[in-house]
């Protein structure tokens, strides 16, 4: 059994690993599917997210990780636009999905709403049945028959490993569900519309460790038809769960690379300290 | 920076202009709220601009309000407006205060509930109620008993006699007062009984750590707190005492003839309007308008107050 | 002098003063609790005096008649059907005129105009207009309407003064239950690519329904005992009408011009078109009390 050289995309890094090792077999260098240029981001007169460069490769997990108010959710949130709710938000910079610079005005939000989903920390599911909360996203950007809507839904369910423990109960409201279960849900409401992105922000934070060990399995499996990236604050969920890692401190990238890397042998002493809990 | 053009379907230039569509609807009724309240304000000073035009400064300072000869002093209703409501807060805020004390601290906790709640129901009974309860039932008390004895043992105190010196008929500011005192004690005891139950636990649970007793926790820790919503609360209850109608309306006895007395029959903005617009003339109507105006510009200041105060303490708690 | 199994406890000067000081502060707390006693009692007394009268002088003369006979000319027999047809007439399209625009004007202030200066001069108008003396109300669409429809009194002034009492109610409600909505649900509606008008209508709507349904029963209980307001729109009508263009009578209407009358019969039905009417609100009040607290509990 011979070692494999593992050349890191994000800074050229090559490191050996055995066979054994976790995602050993993964091609060398994935493609780029999202990337941030020179983003910078501002609540009212608040510079919370500072020149970021950051280059997220397809259908991989890339974890944001950092103490409280680093800007992780901030930035996750500039991904799908949705800070351009509220007033006093301000993004500069590009950030190229396909190529594309979804911050460019001209680009159409409904399509990067149909390419990027997001499921949040609070299990927010909507007041309706089970079916009708998958459904929702699907009808309002797909005219489909009936059957090819149940066949989607229960694709969504299924990939959200809540199939089988709803499958009888799909005409319940969604109110009725646990919190982990209600969580997976709204990840099946995000899935329903085939997104090449998936935005986690800090998903299991509100939910029990088996909830939250459930979730982390399925991002396992997610991660093999979508790009995910998650923001968490619990180092060693980003420990088990991603395959490459940012680490952000006050608004800024201080360092992003194979989580492998990160959590064994980081190059900036801040990422050290974080890591081994000095502060955060 | 790619230049490439990006299709946009028609789903999407349809949902933006739906929205556009939809926030635009909003915002019209959300304007209309605005105009509701510039209209109600300038509508009744056009309809009235005839008398303030003949009248002027008069309207406000002359006691001589005589229909038959459009002259229109308004003195008496505007005093009248004052001094029932002055009277109505001086007896509901302490009686208030004592029934939200009584309710947050004294009563014993299986009684709080119920009777809090008792009390917020009986603030939706209509005026017109406590107007007919007046009528029926406590003017014969202050006809039979009250006013004889207060003509008799206050009346020949020099000064504030004059104020108490009267014919045992029954309505008068007085009488007025306490209908209107009456009606605005569980409005003003469940605002501040909602107010005081805002103080954060710690906060009492702290002074009643140190030994203080319930009174104090209540008088120096409680209401400074919630100071400015109190006001606030009392503000927003004088309001409603100034602009009342249907309770003052059968106990003030309908006379325009200026007393300083608060046993003698008086009248008050709204009652002068409610009793007499039906037959008024065209004129008459118009300084009844005017009147309204009046009453309106004082609540609105009464009640801007009010809102101002009660922000005050909801900024405190640290919403927005 | 010897070893004694008791000790004397000795007060030094600082220790009597103080117990002084104590037992003046616990005089000050009994005397300060028995006159809040004293006003709960006085203040509740008298409600519950004007109940009891209430009661007394309604109960004894509610019978059938009062809903099949109209308003009677004085000294005869008759009942309030005019009047209570005619306030269910003008309440309900009151609140047919007024929870529209209050429903839009409410979302208006919680999703779009929140935490901008417009919106906290929209609230603040809506509070002065949520208790501005409904008379002046009445004023109004009397110089806006009745005055520019040739003076005609008729029902649909009626039906607009209520409405412009139901306005900021309902503006009020569906704002703060808006608001209650977690923002996290609207984000995620959003980001599904659902257009906000849609996700207003079907999501933020269907979660804040019960809090809008208790804001407008709530102002249906409280137009229901106005009166001032309809003195010069609606100004009354002793037949049974349901032209909404004449002139309409309602309840309380009644009740002002029969109770101060002296006309034995009268009088009567005046107390029992009052115990009607506040049945009525206490009724529409613990309905919407219910459904308030039954939400609360779902949502917590």
């Amino acid at each position: 059994m011979t070692n494999f050289t593992r050349i890191d995309p994000m800074n050229d890094a090559r490191t050996t690993v055995a066979p054994h090792v976790r995602d050993a077999a993964l091609p060398l260098a994935p493609p780029v599917k999202v990337s941030a240029r020179d983003l910078n981001f501002w609540y009212d007169k608040f510079h919370a997210v500072k020149h970021i460069n950051l280059d997220v490769p397809e259908k991989r997990v890339t974890a944001l990780i950092g103490p409280s108010g680093c800007g992780k959710s901030t930035l996750l949130r500039v991904f799908n636009r949705i800070y351009a709710l509220y007033p006093k938000m301000e993004a500069k910079g590009e950030v190229l999905l396909d190529g594309e610079n979804i911050l460019d005005p001209k680009y159409p939000m409904n399509r990067l709403r149909s390419k990027v989903g997001m499921v949040f920390q609070k299990p927010v599911p909507f007041p309706m049945t089970i079916y009708e909360n998958v459904a929702y996203g699907i009808r309002h950007h797909e005219k489909l028959g009936k059957a090819d809507l149940d066949a989607r839904v229960e694709l969504a369910l299924r990939q959200a490993a809540l199939w089988d423990e709803v499958k009888d109960k799909l005409k319940e409201s969604g109110l009725g569900l646990s919190g982990g279960q209600q969580q997976r849900l709204c990840i099946a409401r995000a899935v329903a519309l085939k997104p090449d992105v998936l935005l986690l922000d800090e998903p299991t934070s509100a939910l029990d460790p088996i909830s939250t060990s459930r979730i982390e399995q399925l991002v396992e499996e997610l991660k093999r038809d979508f790009t995910i990236m998650i923001v968490t604050h619990n180092m060693q969920q980003a420990a088990r769960v991603s395959d490459y890692t940012a680490f952000m401190y006050l608004g800024d990238m201080v360092e992003h690379g194979a989580t492998e890397q990160i959590f064994s042998n980081p190059v900036k002493q801040q990422t050290e300290d974080y890591i081994t809990g000095r502060f955060g | 920076m790619n230049a490439i053009a990006l299709p946009v379907s028609e789903r999407d230039i349809a949902d933006t202009r739906n929205d556009r569509l939809f926030r635009w609807v909003l915002g019209a009724t959300a304007l209309f709220v605005l105009i509701t309240l510039a209209g109600a304000a300038l509508s009744m000073l056009w309809g009235g601009r005839s008398v303030l035009a003949s009248e002027g400064l008069n309207f406000f300072f002359s006691s001589d309000w005589n229909p038959v000869e459009n002259k229109y002093g308004a003195l008496v209703p505007i005093y009248g407006t004052v001094v029932t409501a002055v009277i109505a807060m001086l007896i509901a805020v302490p009686v208030s205060f004592g029934i939200a004390f009584f309710l947050t601290e004294v009563a014993p906790r299986w009684m709080r509930g119920p009777v809090g709640t008792a009390i917020e129901l009986l603030a939706g009974i209509p005026s017109i109620i406590y107007g007919m309860w007046g009528f029926f039932v406590l003017m014969p008390v202050m006809r039979e008993k009250m006013i004889p004895w207060l003509d008799e043992n206050v009346g020949p105190i020099p000064f504030i006699g004059a104020l108490f010196r009267g014919p045992p008929i029954g309505a008068g500011m007085l009488t007025s007062g306490i209908v209107l005192s009456i009606m605005v004690i569980p409005f003003i005891s469940s605002v501040m009984r909602e107010v005081f139950l805002t103080v954060p636990s710690r906060l009492k649970e702290s002074a009643y750590a140190l030994g203080a007793t319930k009174w104090e926790v209540s008088w120096d820790i409680v209401l400074p707190y919630t100071r400015s919503a109190v006001i606030g609360g009392v503000f927003l209850g004088l309001g409603r005492a100034l602009g009342e109608t249907m309770a003052v309306a059968f106990v003030i006895g309908n006379s325009v003839n200026f007393t300083a007395s608060l046993l003698e029959p008086s009248t008050t903005i709204a009652a002068l309007i409610a009793n007499d617009f039906g037959e008024a003339t065209e004129e008459y109507r118009a300084a009844l308008l005017l009147l309204g105006f009046v009453l309106f510009i004082v609540t609105f200041v009464v009640l801007a107050i009010a809102r101002l105060m009660l922000a005050n303490l909801s900024r405190k708690e640290g919403n927005r | 002098m010897s070893a004694s199994m008791t000790t004397t406890i000795v007060l030094s000067d600082r220790d009597k003063a103080a117990a002084k000081l104590y037992r003046r502060r616990r005089l000050t707390n009994i005397i300060a609790i028995g006159l809040a006693c004293a006003a709960a009692v006085f203040g509740l007394c008298f409600l519950g005096w004007i109940l009891w009268t209430l009661l007394s002088k309604g109960l004894a003369h509610l019978s059938l008649s009062l809903f099949t006979q109209d308003q009677p000319p004085p000294m005869e027999a008759g009942g309030l059907r005019n009047a209570i047809v005619g306030s269910l007439m003008m309440c309900g399209m009151g609140i047919a005129i007024g929870t529209p625009l209050g429903v839009a004007a409410g979302t208006w202030l919680a999703e779009v105009g929140n935490h901008r200066k417009l919106g906290t001069v929209v609230r603040f108008v809506n509070d002065i207009l949520l208790s501005a003396p409904s008379i002046v109300l009445g004023l109004f669409v009397y110089a806006a309407f009745v005055m520019q429809t040739g003076g005609n009194f008729s029902a649909i002034g009626g039906a607009l003064a209520l409405a412009f009492i139901v306005l900021p109610v309902v503006v009020r409600t569906t704002d703060e239950m808006l608001r209650l909505v977690p923002v996290q649900m609207r984000e995620a509606a959003l980001s599904l690519g659902v257009p906000q008008w849609k996700v207003t209508m079907q999501v933020l709507y269907r979660s804040a329904l019960p809090g809008i349904v208790t804001g407008i029963l709530l102002a249906l209980a409280r137009i229901s005992g106005e009166t001032a307001p309809l003195l010069f729109t609606a100004f009354g009508n002793e037949f049974f009408s349901l032209d909404v263009t004449g002139a309409m009578s309602a309840v309380p209407l009644v009740m002002y011009k029969f109770a101060g009358s002296g006309y034995e019969n009268w009088e009567h039905l005046a107390w029992a078109g009052a115990l009607l009417v506040t049945l009525f609100v206490l009724a529409v009040s613990l309905v919407a009390r219910t459904l308030l607290l039954r939400n609360k509990i779902a949502n917590d």
